[in-house]
């Protein structure tokens, strides 16, 4: 690992900062829904940190793997292990909260809304993303973010998830060649 | 030897038998099936991945069941889809099969969906074809069907999810059955450790042993305690000649009542590729029982076929 590694914020830090900016939204006709597979992970944290607010509000939750809906699947195809998406509940009139681990060009998130709407018009969607590295390609932007940091674009943020579960950041050379393909195999 | 239905890393081009493809392609498409599964029962029954491609359904043979959910899955998937029954249009003016796929290249067609009586007919496309086109085999002769073969692999893991565990008799016609030999090819690829095959002699191809299968003449021996029941069609119309006494014979010996279907294991599940003949090969109140799955085989092919086509527009 690069020494820019020592620099990156703790992603475990950044998990409880996030909890607290997401508390006040959990209202009722809420639910949560995690892209795969970096926001899963830190939905089903925050499913536990959120607990209380989460049943007294009988907030729902689901995931979303939107290898369907992405805009390089000419050049990318399908990864081998793709999981369904789950969404147990009704999307029409929901206020959905949608969660992924890094905010990069925007396109995952395109390609998560056009999956939601395909489920049913939810009356509103509020983007939280863990951390906003900038370089958005779309007019697309994370009302929640723990942290907001700007990387060049040869560089790859990644969330990572140890065997106990602890997460943690890590900054790679990107290996695509266009700004967007890297962005976009940041959950690879 | 060259395999057609590889690029030369190793992923799907075309789609065109069971016989050749490693197991890890094979469950890559079931896996993926499995995604595509979910969307049948949402508000928007489609996914953009085949947005602005143009999928051919070539039928050089008729087949309404496999013709529609090829249909049903290229549409789910947002292509745009041509179906041509050839036989009714410029074949029977005489134009040849390649000059047929040359005018659809021209109108920009990306697929091909191929079903013809010939053996080998889809080979011959695919390798005719620029780099660009994929081509699946939608049934071939008596070689090769292989979307029915994987999604009869797709239901028997959704029932049977340990297939290292299983033991599986194919009944029936496998001699004039595409579908059997891919379901072979599929069962004994993805490690299925018993497979039998239970059918008159005038109905088994030669040397069918070296496919790996047990032989069975007599129902009830090669029905005991299986888990999966594969019953073929009884293919009148590819028949000459007297190979059978009659129809009525045929079912008193080899057709499945539920007498003999309680010689397998008590959870044994029944599959039938369709269209059913009831009263030749399989008993209705089989076909409409508790242990038949044959309608969810339907269901599953869509998404099977699905994957299929996902994967190879996405270069594999």
């Amino acid at each position: 690992m690069s020494s820019i590694d020592t620099k990156l914020p703790d992603a475990e830090d950044l998990l409880h900062t996030l909890a607290q900016k997401l508390q006040p939204l959990l209202q009722a006709n809420t639910a949560l829904v995690g892209i795969q597979s970096g926001g899963v992970w830190l939905m089903e944290r925050l499913l536990v940190l959120l607990k209380k607010d989460i049943s007294s509000n009988a907030i729902e939750h689901g995931t979303l793997d939107v290898s369907f809906y992405r805009d390089d699947f000419e050049k990318r195809g399908l990864k081998a292990e793709n999981r369904p998406s789950q969404i147990p509940f009704e999307v029409e009139n929901k206020h959905i909260i949608l969660i992924d681990d890094v905010f990069y060009t925007g396109r995952t998130t395109r390609a998560a809304m056009n999956e939601l709407f395909d489920y049913g018009r939810p009356a509103s969607i509020t983007l939280v993303a863990l951390v906003n590295r900038g370089g958005r390609e779309l007019p697309i932007a994370p009302q929640i973010t723990a942290a907001d940091i700007t990387l060049d674009a040869s560089q790859n943020l990644q969330l990572i998830r140890d065997a106990d579960g602890t997460l943690s950041l890590t900054l790679q050379p990107s290996t695509a060649t266009t700004q967007t393909n890297q962005a976009d195999h940041k959950h690879e | 030897m060259n395999n057609p239905q590889l690029d030369s890393d190793g992923r799907l081009r075309h789609l065109l038998s069971i016989e050749g493809l490693p197991k890890k392609i094979l469950n890559q498409i079931l896996d993926t099936a499995e995604s595509f599964v979910g969307i049948a029962e949402r508000e928007v029954k489609k996914v953009p991945l085949l947005r602005g491609k143009t999928v051919c359904n070539l039928f050089f043979e008729n087949s309404t069941r496999t013709r529609t959910t090829f249909e049903i899955a290229a549409k789910r998937l947002s292509a745009d889809v041509i179906s041509l029954n050839v036989n009714t249009s410029s074949q029977s003016k005489g134009e040849t099969i390649l000059d047929t796929v040359d005018n659809l290249i021209a109108m920009h067609a990306d697929m091909f969906v191929v079903r013809h009586s010939q053996s080998g007919a889809a080979h011959f496309i695919a390798k005719h074809v620029p780099n660009h086109i994929h081509v699946i085999n939608a049934g071939d002769g008596r070689h090769s069907h292989p979307t029915q073969g994987l999604l009869d692999m797709f239901t028997i893991r959704k029932y049977k999810p340990d297939l290292h565990n299983l033991r599986v008799a194919i009944v029936g016609d496998v001699l004039h059955s595409r579908v059997a030999r891919s379901e072979i090819h599929a069962l004994t690829t993805l490690g299925v450790p018993e497979v039998r095959v239970i059918a008159p002699k005038t109905l088994l191809p030669a040397q069918v042993e070296k496919l790996g299968v047990h032989v069975f003449h007599d129902m009830k021996a090669g029905l005991k305690d299986v888990d999966v029941v594969m019953m073929l069609r009884l293919q009148n119309e590819r028949m000459n000649g007297a190979m059978l006494p009659s129809a009525q014979e045929y079912f008193k010996t080899y057709g499945l009542t539920q007498e003999k279907l309680n010689l397998a294991k008590p959870d044994a599940i029944v599959l039938h590729p369709g269209p059913m003949n009831r009263g030749v090969e399989i008993d209705s109140s089989v076909a409409d029982g508790n242990q038949s799955v044959i309608l969810p085989q339907v269901t599953y092919g869509i998404a099977v076929r699905m994957a299929v086509m996902a994967i190879l527009a996405g270069g594999g």
